[in-house]
């Protein structure tokens, strides 16, 4: 049962047809979240819905992955234990990474709504939130990657 | 009781010192006053009634000298033959007499052999034989001479005054008897107040007239030692004597000497003069209570003036810091009201902060419910519920279901139980399950400050009696602003508990920003805090400060800047028996 963490996508899911469909055109996201349950549950959601979700329960964990490279759009925890939600933001922006940041915090006020929006985050949702909700934040910030991408193409 | 106390001794400290301010002027200036006043009248009366006697000094001796010159007229005038005719001379006696009444109680005229040849008067003292008396051996040797007062063959006190004349071989006398009752009396004239008397005493230490008044023993053996010696050419006399103690001169010179001598428990002034170029000395004495009554009666006055007074100041300090003292303590009664209203304010505003807190906290789980709820409608979108492939995930989403709600119920439970006890009434508290419980509201949000808690209680704390949820704000608001103080950077928060001397002492020690000098001043003011701008309310430590007073405790802070800061609150312990509070 366990493994279907460690080791997305698990077996279980590779046998349904209808999910190797749409995991070819999967949309690569990355979700932050020190709440590991939320995580690993909503990148299953994602999954099934056709993203390539990758799963990061530490800020530190976080930029990692950013620094590899795994996806340009992030869900994006405030509150969490050790560097907090505004830290990664904070260097996302600093490092200057091609990064669609979406914010998604049980701790949501409106200073730091200001506050993440005025640091690059395209959206801040508030938990429990609409999963219909996340998508359209998804949607937003795939436009965005592609409205950049001529200038920001890698060399 | 210990404000009885405080008061008190408010009370006592301000009259004392209202007391000191206005009564040490007043008694330096009356002292001053007084005793300048005093030296200065005391000098003025002696000048005064030195100026009395000196006059009197004068009177008696123009009064022997013009007696002794009516004497030396007739002498010069007359021949001897003309004065030994008795007719003539009891002639030249009625017109003396005529003059001067009562004085010149007879004439006579007396040989070289000591023989009255001649009388005039009432007394038949004719042919008396005066070889033998001592005026006559002294008269004979002088041309003129005036005798000590004596008896004589009359048998009653006068004296004599004589004029020796020559004539060839023979010499002879002229005698005239000066009565002692007109003489006495120009000294019984000087009397002063009701003490004052004066008398005139001749060098052997005889009274030459009636003492007015019982002569002090100290002023004869005065007189004994003085003597006035014949230094100036005029009738100057200088005073030479050797002072025995008790007495006090205040003025030594040519003419005089005076002073105040002690005797019989009082003190007495004394004036001393020569008389008769040095052979007399004219004695005046006055009580010193007597003399000075004036200045007595104004010294009395000015002690009434002031006893009255410093009475009246003494009162009215007493009065006056009494009245303020009250108005201190109505004010001091309002400051505790409305302390106590600020108290009721932060304790409404510290559970609102919590109650907030906790309603984000609740987000979390509340967000994963509804994530596996999701998840688990996606899964029966797609397949049929009897494939009993999924049928393990439906358990997993239903069981995390059950366990984050379980976790919702824990909050919220915190939060009631909280929120229940509200009341301000006192119990016997252990004072560590009040810590253990508020350290479980504090654990979510510990974790995501990175911050270690470590509690280190002593298990054998005796209870403590206070407000179940007054201690617990206490404990909410230093544990939330020690987790303030160290920030998203993490650190250790360490509690203690232990008994120490009768006192429960609980350290609460965070490794925070610590509190700079500038601050630590006014942190336990109300509304004061150096929190952004709709962070903290600035009541928090004004509220456990209040709290822990009204508990008869005490909160210290120790903070170094950078390091940390510790709050020590020291509890009185509840000991509860009867025999402990006796002794």
């Amino acid at each position: 049962m366990h493994a279907r963490y460690k080791t997305p996508p698990g077996p279980t899911y590779l046998s349904s047809p209808a999910r190797n469909e749409r995991m070819e055109m999967g949309l690569p996201v990355l979700i932050v979240d020190d709440e590991a349950e939320f995580a690993e549950t909503l990148a299953e959601r994602l999954r099934l819905r056709g993203f390539t979700p990758h799963v990061a329960n530490s800020g530190e964990e976080a930029l990692s992955l950013v620094a590899r490279g795994v996806a340009n759009i992030m869900l994006l925890d405030l509150k969490m234990p050790g560097m907090d939600g505004l830290e990664v933001l904070r260097r996302i922006q600093k490092g200057a990474f091609r990064m669609q940041v979406i914010i998604l915090t049980g701790h949501g006020s409106e200073i730091d709504e200001v506050y993440a929006r005025s640091m690059g985050a395209i959206e801040y949702l508030r938990k429990p939130a609409d999963l219909g909700a996340i998508l359209a934040a998804f949607k937003k910030a795939e436009k965005e990657l592609n409205k950049n991408m001529p200038v920001l193409t890698k060399e | 009781m210990e404000d009885r106390h405080y008061y008190k001794s408010l009370t006592r400290n301000m009259a004392i010192t209202m007391i000191m301010v206005s009564i040490t002027p007043l008694v330096l200036i009356a002292g001053l006053i007084g005793y300048y006043f005093e030296t200065a009248y005391r000098e003025k009366v002696l000048a005064h009634l030195q100026e009395l006697v000196e006059k009197h000094q004068q009177n008696i001796n123009a009064f022997l000298d013009e007696k002794l010159s009516y004497i030396k007229v007739l002498a010069d005038s007359y021949s001897v033959e003309q004065l030994t005719d008795e007719a003539f001379l009891e002639n030249k006696l009625i017109i003396l007499q005529n003059a001067y009444s009562g004085i010149f109680v007879d004439l006579g005229i007396v040989d070289s052999t000591g023989v009255q040849i001649a009388y005039a008067g009432n007394l038949k003292l004719e042919k008396a034989d005066y070889s033998g008396a001592e005026w006559f051996r002294k008269a004979q040797k002088q041309d003129y001479f005036v005798s000590d007062v004596f008896l004589g063959l009359r048998k009653t006190p006068h004296f004599i005054v004589s004029v020796k004349k020559r004539r060839g071989e023979n010499e002879w006398l002229l005698r005239a008897t000066i009565d002692f009752l007109a003489f006495n009396s120009l000294v019984e004239n000087l009397r002063i107040g009701k003490t004052g008397s004066a008398l005139i005493i001749n060098s052997a230490g005889e009274y030459q007239t009636r003492p007015g008044m019982e002569p002090l023993p100290e002023m004869a053996s005065l007189l004994k030692r003085t003597s006035w010696t014949r230094a100036a050419p005029v009738e100057g006399a200088h005073a030479a004597t050797s002072q025995p103690a008790g007495f006090k001169t205040i003025s030594s010179g040519s003419l005089a000497l005076s002073g105040i001598v002690a005797s019989r428990g009082r003190e007495f002034i004394y004036i001393l003069m020569p008389l008769k170029g040095g052979e007399w000395t004219l004695a005046y004495q006055q009580d010193t209570a007597d003399a000075f009554s004036e200045l007595n009666s104004a010294r009395t006055l000015a002690l009434t003036i002031l006893f009255s007074g410093v009475l009246g100041i003494v009162f009215m300090a007493f009065f006056m810091s009494r009245k303020v003292v009250l108005r201190i303590e109505k004010v001091d009664q309002e400051k505790d009201l409305m302390n106590e209203q600020v108290l009721e304010a932060g304790k409404l505003a510290s559970v609102g902060e919590l109650a907030a807190g906790i309603a984000h906290e609740i987000n979390n789980p509340v967000a994963i419910m509804a994530e596996e709820a999701g998840w688990m409608e996606d899964l029966l979108e797609d397949m049929h519920i009897e494939e009993s492939e999924d049928f393990e995930e439906f358990r997993r989403s239903l069981k995390q279901i059950t366990v984050q709600g379980e976790r919702c119920k824990e909050i919220t439970h915190k939060l009631l139980s909280f929120a229940r006890r509200t009341d301000p009434v006192h119990h016997d508290i252990q004072v560590n399950d009040t810590i253990e419980e508020i350290l479980g509201i504090f654990d979510q949000r510990s974790k995501f400050s990175n911050i270690r808690i470590q509690s280190e209680l002593d298990p054998a704390l005796p209870l403590v009696s206070a407000s179940p949820s007054e201690l617990q704000q206490v404990f909410i608001n230093l544990i939330n602003n020690a987790i303030d103080a160290m920030g998203s950077g993490g650190g250790l928060l360490e509690i203690r508990s232990r008994l120490e001397a009768d006192q429960a002492v609980i350290d609460i020690a965070d490794t925070g920003h610590g509190i700079p000098n500038t601050v630590m001043a006014r942190i336990f003011e109300p509304f004061f805090t150096t929190k952004p701008v709709g962070k903290g309310t600035g009541l928090g430590l004004s509220i456990c400060y209040g709290i822990v007073r009204k508990l008869g405790g005490t909160i210290t802070v120790n903070s170094a800047v950078g390091l940390g800061t510790t709050f020590r609150i020291s509890l009185p312990v509840h000991t509860g028996d009867v025999t402990r509070t006796g002794s």
